[in-house]
């Protein structure tokens, strides 16, 4: 019944919705923590981020959505400068993280991955123990304290809510763990650097849906202490776990807004026709 | 209705033949991997039957016998004492037991210095009477005489030589296999010649040839990289006897002027070559091992801030450990089993090595170089394929060790 409503609301004329007012007293002051200007990112010839103006608040969860190919985790990778890894890669406009452009000349690539950590769509733990997976970002950052490693890690394991799960088999290889573990492992592998910043790239698309429901209560929890962007192709974890959506389509960014606006009150009709499932 | 039926009987004619095609061509398919495997088979069998004919032969032809006098208490000798005797390094028979006499060696051509010529006779016809009686006229007396020149009422003893075992075949140290009386058969110097050019050859190519597989899997541009594999992997296609040509005209000077040796054919020459013919085998399969780290596990490292060096020595190589064991154990059978180059620039002397700056005989070279003057059946033919079987079993154990390594890979991916 209700995919029968949705389908004539679709196929209507689209009618002009009125742009609600928020309430003023719904508005928190919160800072600026990701911003960027004019974005356009070519790969060779293709054209894959058009002109993407879009402003990220500290502390909170952004979901980037939208058919696959449209530029979502592109837009992701902006931030580590995953980008930078593909050849024939041309970015335009600006990023600013913290108010400073992360692709200008002299930026410490490394420096600024410590701070905008990465979980990516697939588990990707290292063929090490437990123990060192996690202890990784440090290391290579030339920590060589033992018991500062061991502290962070433990710390970070809590963090990522797999500590209990775990401590007793710290030197057992990570790939002994379940696929939902594993990726809680990476989630707490990225944590271990204490970034401000964390990018998930469908970070519960690989899993099932027991697992996929504890990394939602994570990120659920996370949010207190980082910058959240999560890109996701699924319309319930957005719904659930995002403070702010952004839905892509074919390059641009057609729509952005706060989550329950736009699932409730979308101003587009493609981000509506979406977000239904009508298409992607 | 006839149509139909017309149709139906073509349709099943079809049927018919297309099903005896395919038993056809099925039963073609396993002939021929029937026939390989029985082929493989076939060689290894008749290797280790040549070969393995070699112990408890004795080591000297059974065309001749070594005498002595009945008084002798000697009752066998190694083939290493009978050389040192004929080499006149043993001249007491104390020396190898026997009683406090120097020993008197006597062969053929010295009968006429005991007897008469008209003794012997105008048509050699009474030599075997007068070995006999020599023999027996002189108590410390080795006799090295033809088998059919022995009398039947012979006075002498015959001493056997020692049975080649194992032991003395593999522990000997002296490679003389045609040697009078007695051939020396000890492979102890072409074992370790063979593993001392493998293994400095190895020494050499394996950290250049993982340092390029590096540069070519994770540093070079594409552009670089497309040019470079396809001429590493050109350098797999030179015949071996081309590398040994380059090998001898220009490594061999190189080294004897380079460390002022008398000869440059060297074991250092010989290494050098098959490194250099190692290093496709390693570069590929250690590259292709390294291009095999997923994505996800490099862009994880880099995204936690690990450099790019940080993230290839850290992650890139510890995944592709197994990999570029087996690119090295691969590049060490390359090595072992190489003839022709190693023939030809290592001057093939069969003596212990003691420095890779000496002259040294590895197992391919030798059985290249000698099976042409073996005589089929012989003593000598035996040792060679002997030589064989180890070289098949060192092989054997190589490739079995890639086997339980890459086996081991995959346990550890899931």
């Amino acid at each position: 019944m209700l995919t029968v409503m949705e389908e004539k609301i679709a196929s209507t004329e689209v009618p002009i919705i009125p742009k609600q007012e928020i309430p003023a007293s719904n508005v928190v002051e919160q800072k600026i923590k990701i911003q960027t200007k004019g974005v356009n990112l070519h790969y060779g010839e293709f054209h894959a981020l058009k002109g993407i103006t879009m402003t990220m608040q500290e502390k909170t969860v952004t979901a980037l959505i939208g058919p696959s190919g449209c530029g979502k985790s592109t837009y992701l990778r902006l931030f580590n400068r995953m980008n930078d890894l593909i050849p024939n890669v041309n970015i335009e406009g600006y990023v600013l993280v913290d108010g400073k452009d992360i692709y200008e000349r002299g930026v410490h690539v490394d420096e600024l991955r410590k701070n905008v950590g990465m979980v990516f769509q697939k588990p990707n733990p290292f063929p090490k123990t437990i123990f060192e997976n996690v202890a990784y970002g440090l290391r290579v950052n030339g920590i060589t304290d033992k018991n500062f490693i061991a502290e962070r890690v433990e710390r970070s394991l809590e963090q990522a809510a797999l500590w209990d799960e775990v401590k007793d088999k710290m030197k057992k290889s990570a790939f002994e763990l379940s696929g939902g573990q594993q990726q809680r492992l990476c989630i707490a592998r990225a944590l271990a650097v204490e970034p401000s910043i964390l990018l998930m790239d469908e970070p519960a698309s690989a899993l099932d849906p027991i697992s996929s429901a504890k990394i939602e209560e994570l990120i659920y929890e996370l949010k207190s202490k980082y910058t959240i962007i999560i890109v996701t192709h699924n319309m319930q974890q957005a719904g659930r776990v995002s403070d702010h959506t952004a839905f892509f389509y074919m390059g641009e960014l057609i729509e952005t807004n706060t989550t329950k606006e736009i699932f409730t009150n979308p101003q587009n009709i493609r981000t509506q026709n979406y977000i239904t499932g009508r298409f992607g | 209705m006839q149509k139909l039926f017309l149709q139906k009987s073509i349709c099943n004619r079809v049927k018919f033949f297309r099903k005896l095609l395919e038993r056809l061509i099925e039963g073609l398919l396993m002939l021929s991997g029937g026939l390989t495997s029985l082929i493989v088979v076939l060689i290894v069998v008749f290797l280790f039957r040549e070969g393995l004919g070699i112990f408890g032969s004795p080591s000297m032809e059974t065309s001749s016998v070594l005498v002595v006098n009945k008084s002798n208490p000697i009752k066998s000798l190694t083939a290493a004492q009978i050389k040192n005797i004929f080499d006149q390094n043993i001249t007491h028979w104390n020396e190898i037991g026997g009683k406090k006499d120097t020993i008197i060696l006597f062969r053929i051509d010295d009968l006429t210095n005991y007897v008469s010529e008209e003794e012997v006779g105008a048509n050699l016809e009474n030599v075997p009477a007068c070995l006999n009686k020599v023999v027996d006229s002189i108590p410390n007396i080795l006799a090295f005489l033809p088998a059919n020149k022995i009398p039947k009422n012979f006075k002498g003893v015959i001493v056997p030589s020692e049975k080649i075992s194992p032991g003395t075949f593999l522990g000997g140290k002296e490679w003389f296999p045609t040697a009078e009386p007695a051939a020396q058969m000890g492979v102890l110097p072409l074992i370790l010649g063979t593993l001392l050019v493998s293994f400095v050859a190895i020494l050499i190519a394996l950290p250049l040839g993982l340092s390029t597989a590096i540069y070519m899997g994770e540093i070079a541009p594409d552009g670089i990289r497309r040019i470079m594999k396809p001429v590493i992997e050109l350098l797999a296609g030179i015949p071996s006897v081309v590398y040994g040509f380059f090998g001898l005209v220009v490594i061999v000077p190189l080294i004897k002027n380079a460390f002022g040796l008398d000869v440059g054919e060297t074991a250092l020459s010989g290494s050098i070559i098959l490194a250099i013919m190692a290093l496709p085998t390693i570069i590929t399969i250690s590259e292709d091992a390294m291009r095999n780290t997923p994505r996800a596990m490099k862009e994880a490292s880099l995204a936690l801030g690990a450099t790019k060096w940080q993230t290839i020595y850290k992650v890139v190589i510890p995944y592709s450990a197994s990999g570029i064991t087996a690119a090295a154990i691969l590049g060490i059978g390359r090595a072992v089993g190489e003839t022709m180059a190693v023939l030809m620039v290592t001057g093939n002397a069969s003596v212990m090595p003691h420095s890779i700056l000496q002259p040294v005989r590895t197992i391919p070279a030798t059985i290249a170089a000698e099976l042409g003057e073996a005589p089929q059946g012989g003593l000598h033919y035996q040792a060679l394929f002997a030589l064989g079987c180890i070289l098949f079993l060192i092989t054997l154990i190589i490739n079995l060790s890639v086997e339980s390594i890459s086996k081991r890979k995959k346990g550890e991916r899931h």
